[in-house]
């Protein structure tokens, strides 16, 4: 277990989650502290993604309590849990396709920035917005894909892209899931320095397949398997674990 | 707004105001009542078809009920008109139209909350119950509706902020001009709002929205609603303009009808439906004069678009904006003008068929005869069903073999013209 003493961020309180007959979550219980790097690893099928769609409210759970930040969030939904400071990204890209590259990092930013469903504002002269949507487009290296529509990106680009309509919103808990599946590896290392830099003092949970991401990057790492936590705890702790070593890391591994 | 657009768009608007005169008959001092009345359906079509497209294009919503917010804002406004002729209330007449949109606004708020909670063919199947349960309401709710006759009223009640008494057609045409001119810059700066790029997105990634704090449903609904006060400024022009309303104004052929023009004129350009609405009003009111069969070519027109330009006709237009800029046009004059041989012999065909079935059942019918550059046709004999038959098919063929060309050389003028990935 995490031995900081940072306030809790997430806690994930005996969550289960049927599709229907079919128990997918079987009683999950996680805290995630404030800042923490944690990276969510397991096999194909473990329930990861399914963990973070019942977190940000794309879900709903069937039994369990889940708190941000001190607050119960496991009954709103997805808008509403983003407004208190939660984002996600997709392992299945999930932008605007028919907007340009700048557009879909704009949008990403209006409903923090206060614009709420305003008609009146018009974008083009909304300087503070447009440059952060330039500082962005800069961070992400997409600076030459201004007026780019986002469906025409190649793969890498839209999951830098992806990266980046989840970090834009200055979410202070941020859910990955898998950012770097399909990349190569220079790709991997130029995503991987890029989500230090932009969750940089932010609360980060990752589910990554990567091993070599996952134990450069995690301060905790939660294995994963068949809808059940098995392990939890720091990299050494959970590379050293038994359960682990036989249900998931030596198969990998080997 | 970029320069040349903002250009672009006045030279529309000084074309607009300049159009009656172009057609003035000098020789009786008056306007040419048939231009001022086509043009005074183009400001209301084009109204209707562009804030239709800031459902289907802009914000993806496959809506069949949009002629309700037209009919409420018609309604409104003949009673309000008939208030003020007959009651003196004091409202002028240039603020009419702008109570017809708060009319089809209210309208829009009410059916939008039911409407917009759902997506996709749910939602398309609601706004379809929606207009059928408007056009029955129109019939069954004489206070309001009229019944089947509709409501009537008198525009010269006399009260204007300039004086005018609208009895002649070119001042409610300009009339219709200026707030045609209003609803569609309005609805332009939409574009360009938070709201707008939201619709924009909802419309790209309904889930994607939710996870940046928006609600989906709220940006859909509002985006329904302020479409729904523009069609009800159209409408409110369309009462001023034929002093009457009936239940035809809020029908599911309306509707129908401002899906085609958006469709047709290219829902994925701000000014596509625009194109459409003028396309289409010139059909309706030129061609509608020449031959019972308009509603088939407009029909025809439809499909062929669906089929073969899916863009529509803003579509095409800005699909050659690479090649403009690339300064390679001339190498598509050839192949464009080699198109123009078959076309003429499909669409020939295509309306000597149509023409000569018409003539053949309802002409009959009607007593008409078909009479083609003064000489009289026999729809009984054969010679015209051969050679119109024959055209059609030659066209097609040749068409076939002329549009595959066409692409061939338009793919390879475009291939480096297309954005990297
Ligand atoms: N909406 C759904 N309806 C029914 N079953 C689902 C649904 N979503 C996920 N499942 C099932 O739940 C299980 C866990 O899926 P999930 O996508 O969460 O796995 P994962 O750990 O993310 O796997 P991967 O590493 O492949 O991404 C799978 O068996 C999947 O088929
Ligand atoms: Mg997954």
């Amino acid at each position: 277990m995490s031995t900081s003493m940072a306030p809790v961020a997430l806690s994930i309180r005996d969550v289960r989650k049927n599709f229907g007959a079919t128990e997918i979550i079987r009683g999950v219980t996680l805290d995630i502290a404030q800042g923490e790097r944690h990276c969510i690893i397991g096999p194909n099928g473990a329930g990861k993604t399914t963990c973070f769609n019942l977190i940000s409210g794309r879900f709903p759970i069937t039994s369990g309590e889940i708190h941000l930040n001190g607050e119960r969030i496991d009954q709103l939904p997805p808008h509403k849990i983003n407004r208190m400071g939660l984002s996600r990204s997709f392992q299945i890209t999930s932008i605007f396709h028919r907007l340009t590259v700048f557009e879909n990092l704009r949008c990403a930013l209006l409903w923090s920035r206060g614009y709420k469903y305003s008609f009146w504002h018009p974008l083009g002269t909304q300087k503070a917005l447009n440059a952060e949507a330039e500082r962005l487009l800069e961070d992400l290296n997409l600076h030459d894909r201004h007026n780019t529509e986002a469906g025409l990106l190649s793969y890498a680009e839209q999951r830098a892209l992806e990266i980046g309509m989840t970090i834009a919103g200055g979410a202070t808990v941020i859910l990955l899931d898998e950012p770097t599946a399909g990349m190569s590896n220079t790709e991997t290392d130029y995503a991987m320095a890029l989500i230090r830099r932009v969750t940089e003092g932010k609360t980060l949970v990752m589910v990554e397949h990567d091993m070599k991401v996952v134990f450069d990057l995690a301060d905790v790492i939660t294995v994963l398997v068949y809808g059940q936590v098995i392990a939890s705890g720091p990299p050494a702790e959970v590379r050293s674990s038994r359960a682990v070593q036989e249900a998931y890391l030596g198969a990998l591994e080997e | 707004m970029r320069m040349r657009e903002l250009i672009f768009a006045l030279v529309v608007i000084v074309l607009a105001l300049l159009l009656p005169w172009v057609f003035y008959d000098w020789a009786h001092n008056r306007h040419s009542g048939f231009m001022v009345s086509m043009l005074s359906q183009m400001g209301m079509m084009i109204i209707l078809a562009v804030s239709y497209n800031m459902l289907l294009g802009q914000a993806g919503l496959f809506s069949l009920c949009h002629a309700t917010f037209f009919g409420m804002g018609g309604y409104t406004t003949v009673h309000l008109l008939n208030a003020v002729g007959k009651e003196g209330v004091p409202i002028p007449m240039e603020v009419i139209p702008l109570l017809a949109g708060l009319a089809g606004l209210a309208t829009a708020i009410v059916f939008g909350a039911m409407a917009t909670k759902q997506r996709a063919t749910a939602f398309a199947m609601i706004t379809l119950g929606i207009g059928e349960l408007m056009a029955t309401a129109a019939l069954m709710f004489h206070h309001f509706f009229g019944g089947e006759g509709g409501v009537s009223t008198d525009r010269m009640v006399d009260r204007s902020l300039f004086g005018l008494s609208y009895a002649s057609g070119i001042q409610v045409y300009y009339l219709i001009l200026v707030w045609t001119v209003i609803a569609i810059g309005l609805m332009y700066y939409l574009t360009m709002t938070p709201l707008g790029r939201m619709a924009n997105a909802t419309r790209d990634n309904f889930e994607r929205a939710q996870f940046m704090g928006y609600d989906p449903r709220m940006v859909r609904f509002l985006q329904f609603s302020l479409a729904g006060f523009f069609a009800g400024i159209g409408g409110g022009l369309y009462a001023i303009t034929y002093e009457i309303v009936t239940f035809d104004s809020l029908a599911g052929a309306l509707s129908a009808n401002a899906l085609l023009m958006a469709y047709i004129g290219g829902t994925g350009v701000f000014g596509g439906p625009i194109l459409g609405a003028i396309l289409i009003t010139v059909l309706q009111s030129g061609v509608s004069l020449l031959s019972n069969s308009w509603l088939v070519y407009v029909g025809v027109l439809f499909i062929s678009m669906v089929m073969f330009a899916p863009a529509g006709l803003a579509g095409m237009i800005k699909a050659h904006g690479p090649v403009r800029r690339a300064g390679r046009m001339h190498a598509l004059i050839v192949p464009y003008l080699r198109l123009v041989l078959p076309g003429l012999a499909l669409v020939l065909g295509f309306v000597g068929v149509v023409e000569l079935l018409s003539f053949y059942t309802i002409g009959a019918a009607q007593g008409k005869k078909l009479v083609l550059f003064g000489s009289p046709i026999d729809v009984k004999s054969a010679i015209p069903w051969v050679i119109s038959f024959g055209s059609l098919i030659v066209g097609i063929v040749w068409m076939k073999f002329e549009s595959a060309h066409f692409h061939r050389v338009w793919e390879n003028l475009t291939v480096d013209l297309r954005p990297r990935r």
